[in-house]
């Protein structure tokens, strides 16, 4: 099979950081060819070369074979390379078929023809399998819908060579099987594609090939066929990763420490994101909240730590009433949280990391006496948790921007598990994190609930809440649809309950 | 090994702005050859006018003065991320309150009466940016249309008070004037030619070390306290300082309280130190709007903004002289302007850079 794709020596130098050394890639005509590497690899970078959002430093690019300097993106659309970006590119009110043929319209005079447009999206979703209705506005539709509209766009623009960058974060694991159906049919129909991911899982199940790339160097291609997710992890890594959870079942004490009771909660636009939600966590266990993102998940974490009004219910902490305290007095109850959005919530990205490492507890001793700061000791704080947690950083007087998102979130954690724990709330620890970084996250919850702390996790990653949950709830449309425990959960009844479907009382599932 | 680092970062936050004032010389050359003059005989004027003596230095250190203060009240609110405009207005208020505290204390000695007319004038300064500071925090409206909007309140306030209230007129029976009574003599910040001779004719007064000391008390508000830390957490992230369990709201009016308390000072200094009474007028004193420039190229640290208030009272003062040795001294407005666009172009780029690489990395924590 010819190569449709063929990138030689490909160097991007930002300053300061050489995000792609020397790397090759080449993509066959119709194979699903995997982009595997942590985050922070350069996976992403090397996709936006090719998609021409970047130039590279040096190097060379040959599409079917031919040399050819991709400057920008309409370049790589003209030679048929289209990309899905994980945040979608759809204008909300529009129809699907308005978004499909935006910039490119047939057109009737000086107007639009939106029937031959309606006409050509059917024709396309048909022939690839990609059911939509053209006329539908794209704000009523699923996530997976509208990835599958972005997948439109590129083949409308005529697009042989298909980029997908981490398509399955958003999806239920339904969205995500019918969106490798959708790419093998795309594939039959003689489409390349290139999946940038960093899930092995994935990577078993839909593709032909894999280019693994750690820290931007090019480690091996190699058929998906002759290896497995142990191989591909310590490719990826650089060592030997432990994928399985370790955690002891264990018995619980029924302490409730965190009680939730009929929550309901406002989102920015004043809408009820989270309408009646209840349940407790007791003393030593991991509650694990299950659900697409956008489920009220956000607004119902923010409530609970005090960053958002609650309009009606109660939260208590160890029988506490803290439904009405500010964000400090509830840290000072003992809880710990790791945002879901690090750079937005966790950091003071402008600040070093000294001083982010203090942050929620800086006004305490020996870190600030008598409004003096500390300094000296809050060094010494900051070296003792950047080594204990390995976080990889020149040194505390760095600003936490100039970190990779893993070692971001390595600092947060570190930080939030010095208190002295009664509560973690966990919202997405491990999003964007490289496989090292996960085993080390999880470990440390699961060491935290061994201690006692009462643990609430927020998750979209089944296989996170699979491997840790002690106890999982399913969150839909701002209210927990369903809650079991987690020997009787597996990956399909938590999709469909994710989906809104109710599974639980088929099947006898409590609940709550 | 660390001293290296340190210079390096004093360095790198140093080197646009002294480009920008090199760039700024250079542009102003260019118009004074352009007027038919000679640039070596300009700023030769200007330098000697400014620094040659300690007379010309007295001058251009009570120019430097209250812009000090005020560059300093901006970059503090700057750090919070608020933008005072209105420390013109604070300025106002507090040479008011300096005159009325001036003659409410009149029988005190020397050193107290200073105090009580310093600590006077921040503390309505202080209460003046307050009201924008707690609008913005309660309600949300934006502190640069209030700041603005209590500069003329301010303005018409002072004008007012010193017809109707603080006038000769009415405090001394003596007949109608458009100022204040005067500071007494107990009031009056020492002039410099008084301790060190050689200052001679120049207007140079203690207050320039009132204002030295404010530097270092805000240095060390700023960066070694809890307050300065919870401060400078808003300005650059209020998600993550509310996160923390910092109180945004009372952040924003402490800063905005302490950025009009230097504002104030900076009028009550300006009374106590050169005009001793403040005249009606139509006019804005002007001297908060430098501070803005001030803050801007002293890069919003204390340390800097001596340097930056240093130079735009070399500006000030030496443009005297060069349009003594015939050269308009509309080039210093030429000079300034060049500065502060150079150094906010730097700050603009550096937005925009980052505004860029959030668009083309849409991805959250992704590759760098």
């Amino acid at each position: 099979m010819s190569n449709v794709v063929e990138m030689k020596n490909i160097t991007k130098i930002f300053p300061g950081v050489i995000a792609n050394d020397d790397i090759d890639f080449n993509l066959k005509k119709g194979e699903i060819h995997v982009l595997l590497g942590e985050n922070g690899a350069g996976k992403t970078t090397l996709m936006n070369i090719l998609y021409g959002l970047y130039r590279p430093t040096s190097g060379s690019i040959f599409i079917n074979g031919e040399k050819t300097i991709i400057k920008d993106p309409n370049t790589a659309i003209e030679k048929g390379i289209g990309m899905v970006h994980q945040h979608f590119m759809l204008v909300q009110t529009f129809t699907v078929a308005e978004n499909i043929v935006l910039g490119r319209e047939p057109q009737k005079g000086l107007s639009i023809d939106m029937e031959v447009a309606n006409a050509k999206v059917r024709e396309i979703s048909e022939k690839f399998g990609l059911k939509v209705n053209p006329e539908a506005k794209v704000m009523d539709l699923s996530v997976g819908i509208q990835q599958r509209v972005e997948i439109l766009k590129a083949l409308y623009r005529g697009a042989e060579i298909l980029i997908l960058d981490e398509p399955t974060a958003v999806l239920t694991p339904q969205e995500i099987e019918e969106l490798g159906v959708i790419m093998k049919n795309l594939v039959a129909e003689g489409k390349s594609i290139i999946l940038i991911t960093h899930k092995l899982k994935e990577v078993m199940s839909i593709s032909d090939r894999v280019t693994v790339i750690r820290r931007g160097k090019f480690i091996d291609t190699i058929s998906t066929q002759d290896t497995d997710t142990d191989h591909l992890a310590e490719l990826m890594v650089g060592r030997k990763v432990n994928l399985t959870v370790d955690k002891q079942t264990k018995e619980f004490t029924g302490n409730k420490v965190l009680e939730i009771k009929d929550l309901h909660v406002l989102d920015n636009r004043f809408l009820e994101a989270v309408k009646g939600i209840s349940f407790n966590v007791n003393e030593g266990e991991i509650f694990a909240l299950a659900g697409v993102d956008g489920n009220g998940q956000s607004q119902l974490i923010e409530a609970i730590t005090g960053l958002r009004k609650i309009k009606s219910g109660m939260v208590f902490i160890n029988g506490e009433d803290v439904t009405k305290y500010s964000s400090r007095k509830i840290i000072e109850q003992g809880v710990g949280h790791i945002p879901e959005d690090r750079q937005k919530r966790g950091l003071v990205l402008d600040h070093d990391l000294a001083e982010n490492m203090i942050l929620g507890y800086h006004y305490k001793e020996p870190f600030t006496k008598k409004l003096m700061m500390n300094y000296s000791e809050i060094h010494k704080h900051a070296k003792r948790l950047i080594k204990e947690f390995d976080v990889r950083t020149p040194s505390e007087n760095v600003t936490a921007h100039s970190l990779s998102g893993g070692n971001q979130q390595k600092a947060i954690v570190a930080r939030e598990f010095h208190k002295d724990l009664k509560v973690l709330i966990a919202a997405q620890p491990t999003r964007g994190l490289d496989v090292g970084s996960i085993e080390f996250v999880h470990k440390k919850i699961v060491e935290a609930r061994n201690n006692g702390t009462a643990v609430l996790l927020v998750s979209l990653e089944l296989d996170e809440v699979l491997a840790l949950a002690d106890r999982i709830g399913v969150i839909y449309d701002g209210r927990i649809v369903g809650s079991l425990d987690a020997k009787d959960a597996d990956e399909k009844k938590l999709g469909i309950m994710m989906a809104g479907g109710t599974i639980n009382k088929v099947e006898g599932g409590e609940d709550i | 090994m660390k001293g290296e680092k340190l210079i390096k970062k004093i360095w790198n936050s140093m080197k646009f702005p002294l480009i920008a004032i090199v760039l700024g010389f250079l542009v102003g050359a260019i118009f004074i050859i352009a007027s038919d003059n000679s640039p070596i005989v300009a700023y030769q004027a200007l330098f000697q006018g400014s620094l040659s003596s300690f007379s010309s230095f007295g001058e251009t250190l009570y120019k430097t003065t209250p812009i000090l203060f005020t560059g300093l009240a901006i970059a503090v609110a700057f750090r919070t991320g608020l933008f005072n405009i209105g420390a013109e207005g604070q300025y106002i208020v507090g040479a008011i309150s300096a005159v009325a505290a001036g003659w409410y204390f009149q029988g005190l000695p020397h050193l107290p009466l200073i105090i009580a007319i310093v600590i006077s004038g921040a503390l309505a300064g202080a209460l003046w940016a307050s009201i924008a500071g707690f609008l913005k925090a309660k309600i949300g409206v934006h502190e640069v249309i209030t700041t603005i909007m209590l500069n003329y309140t301010a303005l018409h306030l002072s004008n007012y008070i010193a017809k109707a209230v603080l006038n000769p007129q009415v405090l001394e029976g003596t007949e109608k004037k458009a100022h204040t009574v005067s500071l007494t003599d107990a009031g009056k910040l020492t002039k410099l030619n008084e301790i060190i001779p050689q200052f001679e004719y120049s207007s140079a007064h203690t207050g320039i070390f009132i204002a030295l000391a404010m530097v270092f008390v805000i240095y060390i508000l700023l960066f070694k306290t809890s307050i300065g830390y919870e401060l400078r957490s808003v300005g650059k992230n209020p998600d993550a300082a509310e996160y923390g369990g910092i109180n945004k709201t009372k952040n924003i009016i402490i800063s905005m309280a302490i950025s009009g308390s230097l504002a104030g000072m900076a009028g009550a200094v300006q009374v106590a130190g050169l005009l001793y009474k403040v005249s009606q007028t139509p006019n804005m004193p002007g001297y908060g709007f430098d501070g803005i420039a001030v803050a801007l190229v002293g890069q919003n640290h204390p340390i800097g903004i001596i340097f930056s208030a240093l130079l735009f009272g070399i500006l000030s003062n030496g443009s005297r002289k060069m349009q003594i040795a015939g050269i308009p001294k509309e080039i210093i407005g030429i000079i300034q302007g060049v500065i502060i666009v150079f150094v906010a172009a730097d700050q603009m780029s550096k937005i925009l850079e980052k505004r860029k690489k959030a668009k083309i990395k849409p991805k959250e924590g992704d590759e760098k």
